[in-house]
Order: C-alpha cells, then structure tokens, then sequence
C-alpha cells in the first residue's frame, strides 16, 4: 500500500497563500494524480487477472490438445476392464452328443518349423529329427536344409512327447507355433457324421480348422462364429446308443459276410436322429484320403445311409397299402388277387413263393407279395403316387444337417407310367436313401404327420403336416406288428419279447454296373418301429450283399440277414434308450382295447 | 477470514489431489491383478479343455468294451438286456429296512424314460 499523500499539505497551501496562489488549485491537481494513480492501479489488476485467465484458458487447451495428440498417436486399446468375460480359449466349438458327451474338442498342440539359418548343425539336427520322427527322412531334411530357404514346416501338429524330444535336441533353429488340433476322443465311433477337419490358412502361430464332412462340414461357419462364446453343438446322437449300434452291426455284418452295413436310428416324433452308423467306418483323426478311381460307395468315407440311394424294395409296400387304406380304395380284410405271374408291357411281375389266387390286404404285407401289391397300385395311377410319395418326401433329397445328404438324390422314373407304378409299389425302379425310408416309416406309423429328419437336439415332437389320418397310422402298426409277430410273416425273425417291434423287409437285388441286375448279390434292408402300439423309435437296417448259410441253402433275403441284425439292435438298444419291456398282460390289454376302438 | 479460506482450499486440493493418485495406484494395482488372474483362468481353461479331452478319450466306448472284456473274470460286466427291467417289488428287502420297501414299493428300481408302470 502505497502512502496516501494528503490533498492539502499544509506546507503547500502556505507557500502558496504567500506567492497568492490559489491553493485549491493545488487540492485539484492532487486530487488528478491520485485518481490517476488509483485508474493505473486498477489497470495493472484487470490486465494481471486477464493474463490470468489467458493462461488458465492455454494451460486447458493444452491440455486437451496433449490429450488428444496422445489418443490419436498411440494404438487403441480396449478398456482392460471389459474383458474380463472373454472365456473363449479354442477357436472352434466343441461337439457334443445329446448327453454332453464329448464327440469331437480341441487340443492343444504345436506345430513344428525350421529357421535352417539358425541351426547350429544341420547334420545332427536332420538325425535327430529322423529319429522322432519315422516317416522323416534324414538326406531329404538335410537338403532341404541346405536348399537357402529360410523358413519350413516340419509338421503341422506334435505330440507333448514329441515336442519333449525336439526341444532335447537343443537347436535353436528348431521352433514350435501353437496350433489347435481337432480330437475325436471316440475314434471310428460315429465317424460319418463327424466327418472331419484339416487346417485352412496357417500362421507361424495360429491355424484355421476347417471342417470337411458332415456336420464339421454342415455347421462349419456356426462353430467357427465367435458369438458361439465356446458354447458346444449339441446333436441329436447318442454316444452308447451309437456305439451299441455299430457293435452289432459290425458283427452282424461279419456273420452275413456283407460287404457293408448301415442303419439309421430315429425318434418317431421329433425325428432326432439317435444313431446313424455306416460300416465300413474310418478314424476322423485321421481321415484317409478320397478314393481318386473306382467306385466311390466302395470307399469307408461313404456314408451308405445319407449317401447311398438303393432301390429298397419290398419295404415301399408300406408306402401302397397306406395310400390304397387312406384313400378308401381298400381295407385291410379286402381280397386282392395275386395269380402270377403279372404281365404288364413285356414285364413280369412274379413273387418270391406263390402265394394261391388271392390274399387279403394284410396278408399282401404280412407275406410280401409283389403282385398284390401291383393290382393295389393298378387302383391309385401314376399321378396320385407321385404325389404321395413326393408328399413323404422320398423324391427330393432330403433337407439334413450333413453336406452328404445332398447327394443322396433319389432316382426316379423319367417316365412315371403304369408299369413304373406297378413296380414302384414295391420298391423296385425308384431309388433312395435309407433316411428317405426312415422319415417315410416315422411320418405314417407315429400317427401320419410328416417327421423330418434332424441331427440337431430337439425336445418337443415336430408339428409336421398330416400326410395320413390317426386311424389308418393304427391300421398300419398293427399290419407291421404282424409281419413280425405272425409267424408266416417275412420278418419274423425280429420278434424282441417285450418291444413289440413293428416291420416291414425289403430285399432288392442289386444294380449291375454294366447292365441288369446281379442274380446273388441283394441290398437287405429291414425298416421297423417299436412298440409298435405308440412308436418312439424308428430303426432302419441295411445289409449290402448278406448272404448266410442256413438249414443247407445260402439265404440272402432280408427276413434271414437284416431283421435277425435288426432285432438285436433293438435288443441292445432299447434299453439304453429307457424303454422299458412291456409284459404280455400290457400287450394283450392293447389289442383288447384297440380291437375295441 | 479470507486467508482462512484460502489455506482450506489449498488443504482441500492437496487431500483430493492425494485421494485422485492414491485411487490411481489403487485401479493400476486391481487391473494388474485383474490380468494376472485373467491369465490363471486361460492356462486352467486350456487345462481343464486337455483333461476334458482326456476324459473323453479314455471313456470312449471301445476302450470301455476293451476293458470290460479284460476283467471279465472279476466283474462280470455284459451290456443292458430286457430282462434286467424290474418294479420295486420284486426285491426282497432286508429286515433291516423295511421303511424303504414301503415308501418306494411303487417305484420303478431303473430308470425308465417311457412311461409310468400301468397297474389296475
């Protein structure tokens, strides 16, 4: 604070007083220079604060400024906070059965390369490497060494003990990159479905697993997609089921000398496919490799039961008589006439025994006869099979979850006339899968509303279209409950007490590649529901080329080779499905009651 | 009263500028252990995928069939028939504990996933 200097000092005003000034000139000139001095003052103050601010405004620019250089400058990165839920470990989903079983997961392994600039000794490194591996060859290591590359693969995925052995070695040009391995802990079991995986793109330290058959195929893109979060693809199969299936198929097929077996186990209302074996079979571990010459169904990567499209004979009888019922055309008590031979167009229709003059509807499909059913199909026409058959969906390839299902095209007619119906009636000159069979079966017998096959789990039962009314699906479980059960039925080998299994056999012979058919080479195949008063399940058999010696004559149709394998299917599996047998006093108290309805 | 006020405000933004630092140091050190952990839970994860793989890979079914064929003496294992459906009451309790026989006489003893066991 500066001194206050007075307005009239008095020393001033005196000397003024006697020179005869005025002094308040003097008072006014103060007065000026104090109102100056206190204008200067105030001034500097609002010049200070506004510098003041000046900096408080840079020093925050600046720093947004250095802030923003900063954000623009460095590499983003995520908040490490919200990371904290990524689970995902393995890029490619696990599989699993409708258990949680583990069908097919990853692994960890590594993949092994060379940096051959870095190696110390090339010589002892090639040796070395022969040695853990057998399939190496040390002089080709060696020139590849020394060819002035300076990067290669060894191999695309080791195992820990090997990897072991490797880093023994102690070259530091010998490097490792961490691959995932696709595991199929179950080896050969359900081998078609899974199909398989190999590597797509590699990096030194990823690779991409891309699936190459079946449902590895099918639902690739899904189980690669990172939304999944490692969420498992649950399928509709059953581990022990499966592996009890390909168990007695497997022997069944040794037993009848077939050259290969199949069948398709499936729910009767929700179509969820509960086994689906193909033998021969192959390790999706190692998958070998496509046939490149011959016959491609002769190879253990075809799946015979999505893939193969066989005429399935007699099995189709089914498909005639239901359509004859449903359309009123017949009951099951009407008498067909089955003289034969059946001339039609410069074709004969004959049947496996003569079966006399006529036979009732029932016994046409207890007995299997041919030309009964031909005279049943005479009734319908062309047009209206078509569009049955067309309606169960046996004429398109069936819309499954496995890339194989595609080609499971089924052959018909170009030109649908009377002859093809007649013989379409019992399965000959129509072809397809046995998954076609198996939906079909499903669709009529569980009460006639249209099931389509899925691998997928699924638990309530499909709300398909009705193809055929409540009452004729009954008609037909009991007419294929006595194709088993009565004892001059084909099937009735496949009587499992306490299942009530339900059937119908078909035994074509099989196509000759150049020409005709073969006289002693058939396709067996045995399609059937159990119980056969409420169908859960559907199980279709197939054997190509059985044939088994009994009581001294080489049999091959499907009454002695697939239904035998069939009921012991049944036998093994059902149990483990949870079915529980039911007594005789339940069976009869059924067709007491149905026989009332 | 002014430089009171004054040296409040300095003490005040002294204390926050300490509480800020002190909550910084305090989220490094939690984000610090959050990836520490973050990594103990990958490594456990693949382990847990390795020995879910190996649990799978030494229940496969052939294995099983193998073994069972192996101690056939010792166990007497065979698959699931029919025949081994039974109700409860075909089981002959021991004296000792009736209460279970009386309970659960209408239970079914295995599992059955078809239906319910139809009585008059």
């Amino acid at each position: 604070m500066t001194r206050r200097i007075a307005l009239r000092p008095l020393a001033r005003i005196l000397e003024a007083r006697r020179t005869g000034e005025n002094p308040d000139e003097i008072e006014r000139e103060n007065l000026r220079l104090r109102h100056e001095q206190m204008r200067d003052k105030l001034r500097l103050r609002a010049e200070s604060r506004l510098l003041m601010l000046a900096c408080c405004f840079c020093a925050a620019f600046l720093a947004v400024g250095v802030k923003m250089t900063a954000l623009a400058t460095s590499v983003p990165e995520e908040p490490s906070i919200n990371t904290s839920h990524s689970s995902i470990t393995s890029t490619r989903a696990d599989i699993v059965d409708r258990e949680g079983r583990v069908l097919a997961t990853n692994l960890v392994t590594n993949a092994l390369y060379v940096h051959p600039h870095e190696l110390i000794d090339p010589e002892a490194a090639a040796a070395g490497l022969a040695d853990i591996f057998d399939d190496l060859d040390e002089e080709t290591l060696l020139r590849r060494f020394r060819s002035g590359s300076r990067f290669m693969w060894v191999r695309g995925s080791i195992s820990p003990e090997q990897q072991q052995r490797v880093h023994d070695l102690g070259e530091p040009g010998l490097l490792f990159g961490p691959r995932e391995m696709r595991l199929y802990p179950n080896g050969a079991v359900a081998s078609h479905v899974m199909g398989g995986a190999r590597f797509g793109e590699q990096a030194v330290n990823a690779a991409e697993i891309l699936g190459v058959a079946g449902v590895e195929a099918e639902f690739d893109e899904d189980l690669r997609d990172p939304a999944r979060n490692g969420a498992p693809l649950e399928l509709s199969l059953d581990l022990t089921v499966q592996a009890a299936v390909e168990e007695v198929l497997a022997g069944g097929m040794g037993l009848m000398q077939a050259q290969g077996a199949s069948a398709v186990l499936m729910d009767a209302h929700t179509g969820e496919v509960i086994s689906l074996a193909s033998l021969p079979d192959f390790d999706p571990n190692a998958r070998p490799a496509a046939l490149t010459e011959g016959d491609p169904s002769q190879s253990p990567l075809f799946n015979r039961a999505v893939q193969g499209v066989y005429e399935l004979g007699s099995t189709y009888k089914l498909f005639t008589i239901a359509q004859a019922l449903e359309d009123g055309l017949v009951t099951p008590t009407t008498m067909i006439d089955t003289r034969g031979p059946l001339r039609m167009a410069g074709f004969e229709i004959g049947d496996f025994h003569n079966y006399g003059n006529s036979l009732s509807v029932r016994d046409v499909m207890v007995r299997s006869s041919n030309i009964g059913t031909a005279r049943i199909a005479q009734m319908i026409g062309p047009e209206r099979q078509q569009e049955f058959l067309g309606a169960l969906g046996l004429l398109d390839p069936i819309d499954f979850e496995m890339i194989e299902s595609r080609q499971g095209r089924p052959i018909v007619p170009s030109n649908w006339g009377q002859l093809s119906t007649m013989t379409i009636s019992f399965g000959h000159g129509i072809s397809a899968t046995q998954l076609h069979l198996a939906s079909a079966y499903a669709s009529l017998l569980n009460g006639g509303t249209r099931v389509r096959p899925t691998l997928l789990r699924r638990d309530d039962p499909q709300q398909g279209e009705r193809l055929i009314s409540e009452e004729t699906s009954r008609i037909l479980r009991a007419m294929v409950r006595d194709v088993v059960a009565d004892p001059i039925g084909t099937a009735n080998l496949g009587e499992v007490p306490g299942y009530e299994v339900g059937g119908k056999t078909g035994s074509a012979d099989k196509p000759n590649p150049q020409g005709g058919y073969y006289d002693d080479r058939v396709i067996a195949t045995f399609a059937s529901v159990f119980p056969a008063h409420d169908p859960r399940y559907v199980l279709v058999v197939t054997l190509d080329e059985p044939s088994i010696d009994i009581l001294g004559e080489t049999r091959r149709t499907a009454g002695w080779t697939a239904v035998p394998v069939a009921a012991e299917v049944i036998r093994r599996v059902a149990p483990l499905l949870g079915l529980r047998p039911q007594d005789v006093d339940h069976e009869a108290t059924y067709q007491l009651s149905s026989a009332s309805q | 009263m002014r430089g009171f006020v004054t040296i409040l405000a300095a003490i005040a933004v002294i204390a926050l500028g300490y509480w800020a630092y002190h909550q910084n140091i305090q989220t490094q050190q939690a984000l610090r252990e959050v990836e520490r952990l973050q990594r103990a839970i990958g490594v456990e994860r693949e382990r847990l995928v390795v020995l879910r793989a190996e649990w799978a890979y030494l229940n496969r079914p052939d294995r099983l069939r193998e073994l069972v064929d192996l101690n056939f003496d010792r166990l007497n294992l065979l698959p699931l028939r029919p025949e081994q459906f039974a109700v409860m009451d075909e089981v002959i309790w021991r004296e000792d504990m009736p209460a279970a026989a009386e309970t659960e006489g209408e239970e079914d003893i295995l599992y059955s996933a078809s239906q319910a066991e139809e009585r008059p």
